[in-house]
């Protein structure tokens, strides 16, 4: 079979041929780098789906590389909104900087045994593995390169619901900027999330949260003139319904 | 000059780091990855404490069981360390926010032993399962991510401490001018650039050699051993490095870990003419070598859990079900699933003292899987890895920073940064021979074949005449691809430079030890010896000038 991978040095698409059979992507990549072409350059590590470092695009559409079956005809490229450095793999420095202005971590313990429902809120935002999956699909990137993005959004929802967070209104301070406010909520995150995490669900919640920390969607205000009306404003939701 | 630098950015790492900046230490965390993408991640199983949360459990059981797993190879002090602090480690991930699993406080209340430590009342609803070998449920676990939720945790806070870090830095040498470490020096895999860091203490944090073993391991591809490596050329000592754990189950074609908790629940292992031949709960080491005989015979031998129903098995083991159907093409609850033993943990490692310092390198400290801080000895416990990343990473950032409030804070001259450019110049410079890939390949099957789950003095010293001959094909073998930046070719060729190094140490150290102890099993001495309860030494001679 013949694959096509996005070489950055050319800015072309190169074929290579591969010995029929189903096998994920990144034997693949590892087999054309050895008996091919060692120069192709991609990123890998644990092989099974949880390290993070491997996810690309196939046919516009991201993967990681350990878990996709390669096909005949398939279009591999890099991550997008991250700088190549070379062929498939990207500069994660940026992206990962969301993390920091988002402060996406526990600000200040309060002591609370958790109960298996309280942990339960958290357990599927937990599983990301930071692959950048969900940042590359993301189109709000395309028009605001400084968006917070999915994976720090919903980092910063799981500790913010968190019950052992005393300061919650100093993470929901932290994403009113370039953070909840900025999604429209398209879904595209959810789609490509290989641990089946769902930040627009999260991005949602995290708004609830920060209308009861007393901030308001600037779309919102703007466009009433400052009215607080929260009513959903045609614009297919509603922050408040059911919390 | 950084007071401490950290090598490696997995769990030991990234604890060593926190522990170091807590104690007013300048940090910095170098790594040939993202600090999320470490190995760490693939930890599944828990994390052992004796919270006695789930029934009663004691520090003495925790200390007792890890001894009598170590078959006699053990520092019991240090055992003893490890386990009595464990709790206020459980404790302090508690309040770094780690999203542990969770039972109805009001259920431990009943089970509370008198604990000599004031723990914080939340830690009563931390859940705790049953591993190997343990005599309690002493398992903190998050599902059968523990390793993922506790790296990223801990990453988490490292972002909120504001430590600093340098990704995607190879590790080429350790700086030890006089017995004593005054920084590393470092391949920038982005730029090319050798790059030397100066430091009053380095903490190395570099994980295991497993990947030695290459398509027979369940590590990552770059497991191989770099500060391991570095410690031998610079002087220092390694040891145990003969001890490596073997998974009994693991996907046949991928080498993709099947959790013990598949057999925990009632999966069964059979040959091809569908039957039991080992009881499936036995100890890791005994379960390995029961299949490896199997397999001897010719006989493929494969899990069988599909007596566990469909509904059972998506909620016991999710993971595994998806990973089976990608990897091996199978759907366990119709099909048997293919398996094999493979190489799963380096016992031994860097040789370090009760305080983690390297023996032989003053200032230098190791902590984690490349540390052998002797708590494992010749057989590791389940759920006591990510126990020692991260009590052990601790108390290495901790020593670090002590020896770095004394140390000299003059630089080292640039005579080891000028050595490694020469040499990765002379890298670039050389026509690529032979492919090492291809030897890449055929050290690992040499080694599974050669110094595997059960060894032979025959077989071991033909392993090494073959290594040896290796090394000096090495000379010949190159790399192809001659970009200065972001070339993966030549950071892997490192890696297999350092694998190769590490090879004939661990070999030797086989041929040493004429009995069978643990993880080690050699045919013809099938017994413990007592001659032999001792740990093998190995440290390069000083060049003499």
């Amino acid at each position: 079979m013949i694959i096509s991978i996005l070489r950055s040095e050319t800015g072309t698409h190169q074929n290579y041929r591969l010995p029929a059979g189903e096998i994920p992507l990144l034997s693949a990549l590892i087999h054309i780098k050895e008996t091919q072409d060692a120069t192709l350059t991609f990123s890998a590590g644990c092989r099974a789906s949880v390290c993070g470092t491997c996810a690309v695009r196939v046919n516009g559409r991201e993967e990681l590389a350990c878990s996709y079956k390669v096909k005949p005809g398939d279009v591999i490229e890099p991550l997008q909104y991250h700088p190549v450095l070379r062929d498939l793999k990207v500069d994660k420095n940026k992206a990962k900087t969301t993390l920091k202005k988002g402060q996406t971590w526990l600000h200040s313990y309060t002591e609370a045994a958790l109960t298996p429902k309280e942990e339960h809120l958290t357990e599927k935002q937990t599983d990301c593995i930071l692959c950048d999956s969900c940042y590359s699909a993301c189109p709000v990137f395309a028009v605001n390169p400084d968006f917070l993005g999915p994976f720090a959004l919903t980092r910063a929802y799981r500790y913010t619901v968190d019950k052992r967070e005393g300061e919650p209104k100093s993470i929901v301070d932290a994403v009113q900027q370039n953070g909840v406010w900025d999604c429209t909520l398209c879904g595209e995150c959810t789609a490509v999330c290989p641990k089946g995490i769902d930040p627009k669900m999260d991005i949602t919640m995290l708004r609830a949260e920060s209308v009861k920390h007393g901030h308001s969607d600037p779309s919102f205000s703007s466009q009433s003139f400052g009215t607080p009306d929260f009513g959903g404003g045609g614009f297919g939701f509603d922050p408040n319904a059911g919390f | 000059m950084v007071d401490v630098l950290v090598i490696g950015s997995g769990g030991a790492g990234l604890s060593a780091a926190l522990a170091a900046k807590e104690a007013g230490a300048s940090v910095l965390v170098v790594g040939k990855m993202y600090p999320t993408n470490s190995q760490t991640s693939m930890a599944q199983g828990g994390m052992n404490a004796a919270l006695g949360n789930v029934e009663e459990d004691h520090v003495s059981l925790h200390i007792a069981d890890t001894i009598k797993s170590a078959h006699g190879l053990c520092d019991e002090d240090m055992v003893r360390q490890m386990c009595a602090d464990a709790p206020k480690t459980i404790e302090w991930l508690e309040t770094l926010g780690m999203p542990f699993s969770r039972i109805e406080a009001s259920q431990s209340d009943a089970n509370q032993n008198a604990s000599p430590f004031t723990l914080h009342s939340s830690l009563k609803s931390v859940a705790q399962r049953q591993l190997g070998g343990a005599s309690a449920k002493r398992a903190c676990y998050a599902q059968d991510y523990t390793g993922l939720k506790l790296l990223h945790t801990l990453y988490d806070t490292c972002l909120k401490e504001g430590i600093d870090f340098l990704d995607e830095y190879f590790l080429l040498n350790l700086i030890v001018p006089e017995d004593t470490v005054k920084g590393a020096t470092f391949l920038n895999i982005r730029t090319g650039e050798i790059r030397q860091i100066d430091a009053k203490s380095v903490v190395i944090a570099t994980g295991g050699y497993g990947s030695i073993y290459h398509g027979f391991t369940t590590n990552m591809y770059g497991a191989t051993g770099d500060g391991v490596a570095a410690v031998l050329r610079a002087g220092g000592a390694v040891s145990d490095m003969e001890f490596i754990q073997f998974h009994p189950t693991a996907l046949k074609h991928s080498c993709i870990l099947v959790s013990e908790s598949a057999r925990g629940e009632g999966g069964y292992l059979v040959n091809e003419a569908g039957e039991r031949f080992v009881d499936e709960l036995k100890p890791r080491d005994e379960v390995a070598r029961a299949i490896f005989s199997q397999m001897k015979e010719g006989q493929r031998v494969f899990l069988d859990v599909r007596h566990l129903g469909k509904a059972k098995l998506m909620e016991l083991l999710p993971q595994e079900v998806e990973l089976c159907k990608i990897h091996e093409h199978v759907d366990p609850a119709k099909e048997l699933i293919p398996i094999k033993p493979v190489a799963h943990y380096s016992m031994g490692g860097i040789d370090v003292d009760g305080a983690l310092e390297v023996n032989g390198i003053k200032g230098c400290f190791a902590a984690g899987e490349c540390s052998n801080a002797k708590v494992h000895g010749a057989n590791r416990l389940g759920g006591n890895s990510l126990l020692e990343i991260t009590a052990f990473g601790r108390f290495a950032g901790e020593n670090a920073f002590k020896h770095a409030v004394y140390a000299s804070s003059k630089p080292a001259d640039d005579a080891q940064r000028r050595k490694d450019e020469a040499e990765i110049e002379a890298l670039f410079a050389q026509e690529s021979g032979e492919s090492f890939y291809t030897y890449r390949e055929r050290l690992g099957e040499l080694f599974y074949e050669k110094v595997g789950i059960v060894r032979e003095n025959a077989q071991l010293s033909e392993a090494l005449e073959e290594v040896i001959a290796m090394q000096v094909a090495q000379k010949q073998m190159g790399i192809s691809d001659k970009s200065q930046s972001n070339n993966q070719n030549l950071v892997e060729f490192l890696e297999f430079k350092n694998a190769l190094l590490l090879a004939p140490a661990i070999i030797s150290a086989a041929i040493a030890r004429d009995e069978s102890r643990g993880a080690h099993f050699k045919i013809g001495f099938e017994e413990e010896s007592d001659a032999f309860k001792k740990h093998i030494v190995l440290q390069w001679k000083k060049e003499t000038a």
